[in-house]
């Protein structure tokens, strides 16, 4: 494990896949690694169906709650064409783990616009990040007994490419999520830390 | 121990510190949350109001009465409370009142992107800015102790990304405390709790002087108690900043010499005077109005860079910070190379109404009117009606203003009908006066309530409709055919929301009423709330499917294309999202084929 000192994370994807209680557990963990944390996101018109974006920083001392564009050190793309609309907001040097689902947008099924080519799309991910890590997080949350655990499956592959205590991580979900779906996150957190490392 | 809150959390945990004892507030993006945290702390009574003027006047009731109270609303929500809140400055108050509202920098959930602090200088006020948790927490405390020393309401003013950013406080002591109510009402204090002419004219120039004694405090007892703090470092260079823009100024110049302003207005301005001094030129940092900016100019202060560099418009980011630092001259240009999008298009994702949303064969049906009948929208979800593939909103321009705008298109001799569309929260907050002077003035409008049971877009809140208080109590519900009836509407009818046809005609019926206005009320819960009921699933059966697209026409999430080609149009057929769809059944009343059934 390496220690961290600073990090910039922005998760993206669509409304309701769960991604403002991965983030507030995100930035919980900053604190619980002795960091100073900050988390920000935009509530409201866009929470359903469109598309959602939360920002976490870790370091010493945090001034602004959002990343600057262009200093992203990890995506966390929990739908494939979301990780391609965030790629001006990385760093050279970045991590982009992306989950591998596609949510067609209205404009798509309307036909006004096309989904990209997906072999296409992590072929230019790939030449943009230093490494891309592709999660199937929707039949892994299926595996584990509850397919609204794809955010913890996420939340564990992020441990695994942070490199940081993974039972940090497990200690922070295990206190937000509800006691009765205590078991199927523990399992669905083995389930992603095992992809990540593979 | 440290714990995460956002803004929200943090507004409600001070001033439940402070002992405010009563608060009022309406929903609204981004100030929802300080209302709903406050009333979860013990020995308070915290309210939703109708609308925002009713939880202002709550609020001054209370205060006249000697109580801390706060009430709580979204930037233009301070539109529709204004008329008490200048009043209010005038008389003064005898408890503690804070105002706390949240604007939205970039309109994210919003009309337009005005900055209260205007109201504070307008109403004579003083305002305060956090620019953290900890801050909004701690300002807080300070607004309801300059509120009772100076007998003044305090703007306590957030913004989207304080109210929505999750910073650390220290973890708040748990206590309890008991609901205290109010003392005798003390007739004999100073201040005048009724306005007339005659007081007001009066009152005014005490108000000015009170102004004057705020700032003088602030340059006093407002450094000695955190609210401004200077950072002296390199003096080339001074940056006066306030808010959220201070997290970006000391993080992108940490180099630089910082006048942070707790309280944009009034500023200190012997202190801010002294700060200038010790450096070679100033320069100012704030989001939206330069309300700083020209309390420096108005004094003769130098300001080398203000809103020449850092925009008016939309929200400060670190970016926009940087650009406006590298333009004055503050920073160097840091090359950085391929922040560039990928070289892929990326297609549009815009919100959408939920899956089994009620407000849906609403628009599936209205949009087909769209020769015969102009709709005059309202403020709520249902304003996604405007988007594709409705696209069926005509005007849209504040909360309750759809009855209003339809009325005064059809009595101006619009050729088209008139459909004013509106939410039962709305129609609580702003659509009954308008609805009475329709029924007054013989307005031939139909006005639809999309009555949800919930005021949905900010999160589910309870309203005088859903007969449910803050506190999940049961309270008294109001019919809203009952409040049309009683007003004289004579053509009053309700529908099943999920029911395609029978919205449809009864529509019709609505828009050929004469005489007045017709309301229909179209019934259907919120998918969020705990009366909406799921089915059984919907599926595509692909032998039946001839890829015609009507079913993505109701606009549903849930909806999307298989990879199976229907070989007649080369099309992908459509399929259901089984973990979306939530068996509302509209898209199967619309598929001209009947492809479209309940899973097995």
């Amino acid at each position: 494990m390496t220690e961290i000192e600073r990090v910039n994370i922005l998760v993206v994807g669509v409304g309701g896949q769960g991604i403002i209680t991965a983030s507030d557990i995100a930035a919980q963990v900053g604190l619980d690694l002795g960091l100073d944390a900050k988390k920000s996101e935009v509530h409201g018109f866009a929470q359903r169906g469109g598309v959602v974006e939360s920002h976490i920083r870790w370091a010493p001392s945090v001034g602004s709650p959002t990343c600057e564009k262009g200093y992203v050190d990890v995506l966390v793309a929990f739908e494939l064409v979301e990780a391609a609309r965030w790629a001006d907001w990385l760093k050279p040097d970045c991590i982009v783990l992306v989950n591998h689902q596609r949510l067609d947008p209205m404009s798509v099924n309307l036909g006004k616009a096309t989904y990209p080519d997906e072999d296409e799309l992590l072929a230019a991910l790939r030449a943009r990040a230093a490494r891309v890590v592709v999660v199937d997080a929707l039949p892994l949350a299926e595996q584990a007994g509850n397919p609204r655990t794809m955010n913890t499956i996420m939340l564990a592959a992020l441990s695994s490419v942070l490199d940081t205590d993974p039972e940090v991580w497990r200690k922070a979900i295990l206190r937000r999520v509800p006691q009765r779906y205590a078991d199927v996150n523990e399992v669905a957190f083995a389930l992603g830390r095992e992809v990540a490392a593979s | 121990m440290k714990v995460l809150l956002s803004g929200n959390e943090a507004i409600a945990l001070g001033a439940w510190e402070a002992g405010v004892q009563y608060a009022s507030a309406y929903p609204g993006t981004p100030s929802t949350e300080v209302m709903e945290r406050f009333a979860r702390y013990p020995g308070v009574r915290a309210e939703w109001a109708a609308n925002e003027k009713v939880a202002l006047d709550n609020a001054i009731g209370a205060c006249f009465g000697g109580a801390r109270v706060l009430a709580a609303m979204k930037h233009v929500g301070v539109n529709v409370a204004a008329d008490s809140l200048m009043s209010v400055s005038y008389t003064g108050v005898p408890g503690a009142f804070v105002l706390v509202t949240a604007d939205d920098p970039s309109a994210t959930s919003s009309q337009n992107e005005q900055d209260s602090r205007r109201y504070a200088q307008l109403a004579k006020f003083p305002c305060l800015d956090p620019s953290d948790s900890e801050d909004a927490r701690k300002f807080a405390g300070i607004a309801i102790a300059l509120s009772d020393r100076f007998e003044t309401p305090v703007m306590l003013r957030s913004t989207t990304r304080l109210s929505h950013s999750k910073s650390a406080v220290e973890s708040p002591a748990p206590a309890a405390r008991e609901f205290e109510g109010l003392p005798k009402y003390d007739r004999t204090v100073s201040i005048a709790r009724a306005i007339l002419p005659a007081v007001a004219r009066r009152r005014h120039p005490e108000i000015e002087q009170r102004l004057r004694d705020v700032a003088d405090w602030a340059s006093t007892e407002g450094f000695v108690q955190g609210l401004n703090h200077v950072e002296m470092r390199d003096t080339s260079v001074g940056i006066v900043t306030t808010g959220m823009a201070y997290q970006y100024v000391r993080e992108l110049l940490p180099d630089r010499s910082i006048l942070k302003l707790g309280m944009s207005y009034p500023i200190p301005l012997e202190k801010v005077r002294e700060f200038a001094d010790g450096v070679d030129r100033l320069v100012v940092v704030e989001e939206l109005e330069p309300i700083i900016e020209e309390q420096l100019v108005n004094a003769g202060i130098e300001v080398a860079h203000g809103k020449d560099v850092f925009p008016i418009c939309g929200e400060l980011t670190p970016a926009v910070v940087r650009a406006g630092a590298v333009a004055a001259g503050l920073l160097d240009v840091v090359s950085m190379p391929d922040n560039v999008p990928l070289d892929i298009e990326v297609p549009e994702r815009l919100p959408a109404l939920c899956p089994g949303c009620p407000h849906r064969a609403f628009f599936y049906n209205v949009r087909r009117y769209k020769r015969k009948a102009i709709v005059a929208g309202d403020i709520g979800c249902y304003s996604m009606g405007a988007l594709p593939p409705f696209e069926a909103v005509d005007m849209l321009i504040s909360m309750g203003a759809s009855i209003g705008m339809a009325h005064g298109f059809n009595r101006a001799g619009g050729q088209e009908s008139a459909i004013a569309v509106i939410g039962d929260s709305t129609f609580f907050h702003s659509g009954i006066p308008p609805l009475a002077s329709a029924v007054y003035n013989k307005a031939n409008i139909a006005v639809v309530v999309l009555d949800n049971r919930i005021t949905a877009m900010t999160g589910q809140q309870e309203h005088p409709g859903t007969g449910i208080t803050l506190q999940g109590k049961a309270g008294e519900h109001i019919d809203i055919a009952g409040v049309a009836r009683s007003l004289g509407v004579d053509f009053v009818e309700e529908v099943n929301a999920w029911d395609v046809d029978a919205v449809n005609s009864i529509l019709r019926k609505a828009m050929a009423h004469e005489d007045g206005p017709a309301m229909v009320i179209v019934r259907g819960a919120c998918v969020f709330t705990p009366y909406f009921k799921h089915q059984p699933i919907m599926h595509v059966d692909p032998d039946k499917c001839v890829t015609c697209g009507m079913c993505f026409n109701v606009g549903c999430p849930a909806i999307v294309r298989s990879d199976e080609i229907y070989e007649t149009s080369g099309k992908r057929k459509t399929a259901i999202d089984p973990l979306l769809c939530t068996g509302c059944s509209v898209c199967s009343q619309v598929c001209p084929v009947q492809a479209i059934g309940r899973a097995e």
